[in-house]
């Protein structure tokens, strides 16, 4: 019952974000389709000179393209206006199907213009480097945090806290700018730009890109791991002062026994339900390092199609990384739920 | 939570020495801000943009202090106004002598030079230039007549160190040299020493002599720019600007942004948020669903499409940032106040009938407020941040020369490619020092509020 009414809530959820994504590019949409139309329209025309002949004057020739181009916006259900109910519905409910269209300007490597064919190349991009790196910072980050938690007060525990709290404040793609200029220009030990500039298909293209992407990862795991390690910590100091480890800690069990076994697990189910969120924010990559480090994935694709206003894409990318964004809340309340029962039964 | 008292908080913060650092940092920016805006013309950052407004100033010079660490001084750029004047009229000949002293003390030659003046005059004024180097060599630069007019008119121009007329000038000199000076710019012959080309320091004398006949004839206004490859505090970027104003006003906007967008979303956040809690029932849960909408949005890209779609004004930036800015702290706010609720004073109150607003700005809001005020201070770097990475992308307000836009425009300059340091670092650190000043005040607050994690 819980998990059924949570379920329909997500959707309700990412159908709101579809229509509001919708609305708020549907006007510029509806022009560049219509232009589309006008444009086809002139081009079949003039491939055949038999009926550009049969014409005697500019007019009559722009009235009748005029004629062909409503008459075909007529058929599309495009003289409708872009904000009526079927419109936004048509729209919507092939969204919800993936069926995004083709793409305006963008193409994939390989020359597709399917917005989804687009998605799909670049995904696995963004997943190769941002969610190795959230991985990688949320294992340091729990054993950095655990470590500085089970000895409040330490130089180990002030060092973190301070790391943690000066890198949160600087921003990850100033970083890159900065690591750019030292690895990649002064000791050029880096490529610059993350992509690689050997085709996709040749044998050496996955060994070139895990070059490639040393840099963009190094910047993310030394900016990222701080704050996790803060807030491990933070959940743990929280659990060492409960009773029952001061129980623990008072019949002899080891310190460290307490801290990486008894206190983790307590800990366990806050830190899941941030590394599910990270999991899944980590998919649509982050838009300004990509742009920093020009990684060619969901972030630098999200990025180029908003600057040529290459719509089907915006749209279909919003709503794929909605879709993995309210897929992994949900998971994570569910995980939470099951590590925490408390949290079920204080729904109702 | 319920027990602190404001006296209490203040007494905690300022034994911190987090949130002392932090009142401290703030306190220096907020300087910053008020100096920026009082002592700097405001139409330097109108003029931000204006390629125009910028052309005295170098092209990518470091900022000055640098020479004071290395051991080669690069030459300032130097803006001489005011020069001395002497007049002398001779029968039929009018002569006014404009005099420029530069102290010239580098080991490299400068870029160029650019004499601008505007005269007054009738007929046509011969007008000499001429420079006396520190070793009394004097070199004659260029002798030219002004535009015939026969009324009286104000005629304006500028000569350039790349002026043939000066290269040929020079060429017919070239017996002082023990080089070949062909193939050497202008510049760096003038400054040059007469064994080998390098640079000769000293003090240099620029003459502008202005002959005329009958009528008298001067020059109201002029300046000698000697281009130099170091200039101001911080340097100047691609596009000749200085970047200590765009530094400086980069200051109150940056707090402006950060203050306004963080206040106005934890005030929302919490009315929204408590008066969910309060309500409970049916109110609470299609209030907190619409929350979880807003929570579910991708702020970044939808950050993105707002800006492209609608507006990227500042003010209107503010408030789309403000739009994302609500949901947690909303949140928050609804379970604390649930807690709040049941506490006897407050249903007492209940059961004496009192106003529903009344119950919550009395009974309830002030029990939040410590937390709000940590709140704040924590959400401001955020703010700041994504301002900055929203004008690094390019969509911030062309208007308002933001520290996000200075990185943008580096970017753009292949700043970190070229070595530019001056160009990338400070605007970073900058963006990094106001954050660490509100982060640090809020976890000092934050410590307080939640005592559990102080141990």
């Amino acid at each position: 019952m819980y998990i059924a009414k949570r379920g329909l809530t997500m959707f309700g959820v990412l159908l709101i974000t579809l229509l509001i994504t919708v609305i708020l590019v549907g006007s510029n949409m509806d022009t560049i389709l219509k232009q589309g139309v006008g444009f086809q329209v002139r081009s079949e025309i003039t491939e055949n000179p038999a009926i550009v002949q049969s014409f005697s004057s500019v007019q009559e020739f722009e009235a009748y393209i005029q004629d062909r181009t409503d008459e075909r916006i007529k058929n599309l259900g495009l003289d409708e206006s872009w904000y009526s109910p079927q419109r936004i519905g048509l729209t919507m409910y092939k969204i919800i199907l993936l069926d995004f269209g083709q793409a305006t300007f963008l193409t994939s490597d390989l020359g597709s213009s399917d917005v989804k064919d687009i998605i799909f190349e670049k995904l696995p991009r963004t997943i190769l480097l941002f969610t190795t790196a959230t991985i990688l910072i949320s294992i340091i980050g729990i054993f950095v945090g655990a470590l500085s938690a089970s000895k409040i007060g330490s130089t180990v525990d002030r060092i973190t806290s301070s790391f943690a709290i000066i890198s949160s404040s600087f921003p990850v793609w100033w970083i890159g700018m900065l690591m750019i200029f030292l690895f990649a220009f002064t000791y050029q030990i880096f490529p610059a730009r993350a992509t690689p500039d050997i085709p996709a298909s040749s044998p050496e293209y996955l060994g070139a890109l895990l070059y490639h992407m040393t840099l963009p990862l190094i910047t993310i795991v030394m900016i990222g791991f701080g704050s996790w390690a803060y807030l491990v910590r933070n959940f743990m100091v929280g659990i060492m002062q409960e009773d029952f480890i001061i129980a623990k800690k008072a019949i002899g069990i080891k310190q460290s026994k307490i801290t990486y076994t008894h206190a983790l697990k307590n800990a366990a189910p806050p830190i899941i339900t941030i590394l599910a969120l990270s999991l899944s924010g980590s998919l649509g990559g982050a838009i300004i390092t990509e742009a920093v480090f020009d990684w060619p994935g969901m972030g630098r694709l999200y990025f180029e199609a908003i600057t040529v206003m290459d719509l089907p894409v915006i749209i279909g990318a919003t709503y794929i990384l909605t879709v993995f964004f309210l897929v992994s809340i949900f998971i994570a309340d569910l995980l939470y739920g099951y590590f925490d029962p408390r949290i079920r039964t204080n729904t109702e | 939570m319920s027990s602190i008292t404001a006296q209490d908080i203040k007494k905690e913060f300022f034994k911190s020495k987090m949130g002392i650092a932090g009142i401290a940092i703030l306190t220096i920016l907020i300087l910053t801000s008020l100096i920026t805006i009082i002592l700097i013309p405001v139409e330097t950052f109108q003029e931000w943009n204006n390629p125009g407004s910028w052309i005295t100033y170098p092209k990518t010079a470091i900022p000055i202090w640098v020479n004071f660490l290395s051991f080669e001084k690069l030459p300032e750029h130097k803006i001489l106004t005011n020069p001395s004047v002497q007049k002398a009229s001779n029968n039929e000949i009018n002569l006014s002598s404009y005099q420029f002293n530069l102290n010239f003390d580098y080991d490299q030659f400068p870029n160029d030079f650019i004499y601008s003046y505007s005269s007054e005059y009738s007929n046509s004024p011969l007008l000499q230039m001429s420079v006396i180097r520190p070793d009394g060599i004097k070199l004659e630069l260029i002798s030219t007549s002004l535009p015939y007019s026969n009324v009286k008119i104000i005629h304006e121009d500028r000569i350039f160190s790349t002026d043939a007329m000066i290269k040929k000038k020079l060429m017919l000199q070239s017996e002082v040299f023990n080089f070949g000076i062909e193939n050497v710019s202008t510049e760096d012959i003038i400054f040059s020493k007469t064994t080998s080309n390098e640079p000769l320091k000293g003090n240099y004398v620029f003459l502008i002599d202005l002959y005329e006949i009958e009528n008298k004839g001067e020059i109201i206004e002029s300046n000698l720019i000697i281009g130099g490859k170091s200039f101001g505090i911080m340097g100047t970027d691609e596009l000749r600007r200085d970047l200590a104003i765009g530094l400086l006003w980069g200051t109150p906007l940056a707090l402006f942004i950060g203050l306004v967008v963080s206040i106005a979303s934890v005030t929302m956040g919490l009315m929204y948020g408590v008066y969910a809690g309060f309500k409970g029932k049916k109110t609470d849960e299609t209030m907190m669903r619409f929350n979880d909408v807003i929570y579910a949005l991708p702020a970044l890209p939808f950050l993105i499409i707002l800006s492209v779609t609608i507006s990227n004004s500042i003010f209107v930036m503010v408030g789309f940032l403000m739009i994302f800015g609500w949901v947690g702290i909303a949140k928050v706010a609804r379970s604390m106040s649930l807690q709040i609720k049941t506490r006897g004073y407050v249903e007492a109150a209940t059961m004496m009938g009192q106003r529903d607003s009344k119950m919550i700005l009395k009974h309830i809001i002030p029990q939040l407020l410590p937390y709000a005020f940590a709140s704040v201070a924590i959400s401001v770097p955020a703010a700041i941040t994504t301002e900055a990475g929203l004008s690094f992308l390019g969509l911030g307000d062309p208007s308002f020369p933001t520290w996000g836009q200075i990185l943008h425009d580096a970017n753009t300059f292949g700043a970190a490619a070229r070595g530019l340091w001056w160009w990338i670092v400070p605007p970073g650190i900058m963006i990094a020092i106001t954050g660490l000043a509100f982060v640090f005040i809020g976890n000092a607050l934050d410590a307080i509020v939640n005592p559990k994690l102080k141990r």
